[in-house]
């Protein structure tokens, strides 16, 4: 059996991935990928940790954060898809009316 | 596993604006253009009746749905300030979304599934309620942020506060996670029994913990994670940046306390220094960043993160006076910042908003009225007596004071003092120098009543607050099933 160390390794590699895709990539669509990536790496743990313990409620959290991760897509490719139409890029250095 | 009815009833609220969002949103289509002001007045009968709701739930306290949903005094207190804040920022939108030509069905639609968000948040007595609750106000809120769809500066900042917003919602769940790791529990109530063993502060458990308080402190948009707010509150439609930084900051902080007093209050010094940090920073940075801005509408962001780091020194303590110190300040927060804002929307320049500080210049020779209400809103931010705002900060020193943290609340003071300096400058401007552009200000009735409320609330709070302290001390349990 694969020790539970394995998968908080996994999913701790899986998150500080992401992490640091979101800081340093430039494109729009991957960051959001990243930032999936991030979310994924927490479902690993919820479902090692449930497994790990024999309890079930970490599993129905997945659910929660797969539903959650979809919605969040949708709304997040609705924006990307309106802010495309205004400025046809997907470079964010392209978007720095507000200042950061 | 048996089910009561008195679930259905203590969510009742809830329950009944989640149907009527929805019904909001499906009307949408069948309601023609003139005539969608009407959507908004149903919604503000609506949140009226849920008040009343809420009300009949009042002193309390209810375990619901196995102790996933809380009921207590606590949380009716932040719903009723939700309602409150959610009804103000209709009657501002309904004049206002005429004249910005934002003809969008759906915003009374998101409003309200934003307010229920914020409902379930202070209510949640599981980190998966309150994940839920957190998530529903966030979707919403990017969508009210991009409103204005042709507007390059509102897209953009509905983008950045989506990309940073779903970044934090990652980092705070994978604090979840590790807690659920260390102590098997996702209820509130069960971490606080697990923390309480000597043996349980595992790295886990405080990994979790300061990782779930950077989600908090993005949501309060308190230092360091106060990036986005002056972007988006800046890009945003300013009904929207009001909503936000009103009702939203109001709602997070009920969640914050909730999560950090019952859960974590077993390892109360190992946050402790955290929160001073925070505190610290944002008092810092809001008030001295502030100083430079040509914007108001990011002055007044600035603003609000300054006013987060103040607010965060009443978590320092779990205590009854404390409760109370953040609760009256959140309380007087949410109408001097609502009525700021709605100065600022209801001001115009040649057609367009008049959101450079430029526009306030001679204000009080055109317009006494609008310049006499924003220099109640300016005086009660920046905390001089006799308005609300002084009263709030000096509850939450006193509370600080009490706890021991003497030389923060020195600290907090001196800060203030920093901060009075531009909020009196607005009041310079608009009192002591000669107009010079052509600006208008003609309110409605609507937005004169919602003015009048928002000004009449912080100069009372600040006067007479007998009876708000009254109804805030009734508010005081936490219920921890």
């Amino acid at each position: 059996m694969v020790p539970l160390s394995w998968y908080v390794a996994l999913s701790a590699f899986l998150f500080i991935t992401g992490l640091v895709g979101v800081l340093i990539r430039r494109n729009i669509v991957v960051v959001l990928l990243c930032i999936e990536i991030m979310l994924n790496a927490v479902n690993v743990n919820f479902v090692a940790f449930s497994d790990y313990l024999h309890l079930i409620d970490g599993q129905i959290f997945v659910f929660f954060v797969i539903t959650v991760a979809a919605a969040e897509v949708a709304i997040g490719l609705g924006i990307i898809i309106s802010l495309f139409r205004l400025k046809e890029s997907v470079n964010m250095d392209d978007y720095n009316l507000l200042k950061l | 596993m048996n089910f009561s009815p008195v679930n259905i009833m203590g969510t009742m609220p809830e329950i009944y604006l989640t149907v009527l969002g929805s019904i909001l949103l499906l009307m949408e289509p069948f309601v023609p253009k003139e005539k969608r002001s009407w959507l908004g007045l149903f919604a503000i009968a609506s949140l009226i009746f849920a008040m009343i709701a809420t009300f009949g739930l009042n002193g309390k306290g209810l375990p619901l749905y196995q102790g996933l949903y809380i009921v207590d005094p606590f949380s009716n207190f932040f719903k009723m300030v939700i309602y409150t804040g959610t009804i103000i920022t209709i009657l501002f939108s309904l004049p206002y979304l005429e004249k910005e030509d934002i003809h969008v069905g759906e915003y009374y639609g998101f409003l309200i599934f934003a307010a229920v968000g914020m409902m379930i948040m202070v209510s949640a007595g599981d980190l998966i309620t309150l994940f839920l609750g957190i998530e529903l106000m966030s979707l919403c809120l990017y969508v009210l942020v991009g409103l204005k769809r042709s507007i390059h500066r509102s897209v953009e900042a509905s983008f950045k506060y989506f990309l940073l917003g779903a970044f934090a919602a990652a980092i705070f769940l994978y604090g979840i996670s590790l807690l659920y790791g260390a102590s098997g529990t996702e209820s509130i109530s069960g971490l606080a029994a697990f923390v309480q063993n000597p043996g349980a502060l595992k790295p886990m458990i405080i990994a979790g913990m300061i990782l779930t308080m950077v989600g908090f402190a993005f949501k309060v948009s308190a230092a360091p994670f106060h990036m986005w707010t002056p972007d988006v509150y800046e890009g945003a439609p300013t009904v929207v940046t009001g909503f936000m930084a009103s009702v939203g900051k109001v709602a997070a902080f009920g969640v914050f306390l909730r999560v950090f007093w019952v859960a974590f209050s077993a390892n109360k010094d190992h946050w402790t220094w955290l929160i001073i940090m925070i505190a610290i920073l944002s008092m810092l940075i809001g008030n001295i960043v502030a100083l430079v801005q040509k914007n108001i509408k990011r002055m007044l962001a600035y603003s609000s993160i300054g006013h987060a780091g103040f607010a965060v020194i009443g978590l320092l303590n779990p205590s009854r006076e404390s409760l109370f110190a953040l609760m009256f300040y959140l309380f007087v927060y949410l109408f001097m910042t609502l009525g700021a804002f709605g100065i600022v929307l209801i001001l115009r320049r040649k057609g367009v908003e008049g959101e450079e500080i430029q526009d306030f210049v001679g204000l009080n020779k055109k317009n006494p009225m609008a310049a006499f209400l924003m220099l109640i809103f300016m005086f009660s931010l920046a905390g001089i007596p006799p308005f609300g705002g002084f009263l709030a900060k000096f509850y939450i020193f006193m509370a600080a004071v009490h706890a021991g943290f003497t030389w923060l609340a020195v600290v907090g003071v001196l800060l203030s003092a920093v901060g009075a300096y531009y909020y009196i400058q607005i009041v310079m401007t608009m009192y002591m120098k000669e107009p010079e552009e052509v600006v208008e200000f003609m309110p409605n009735r609507m937005e004169k009543f919602a003015l009048f409320l928002t000004a009449a609330m912080t100069v009372v709070m600040g006067i007479f607050p007998l009876p708000f302290v009254h109804y805030i001390e009734t508010s005081l349990a936490i219920l921890v099933p």
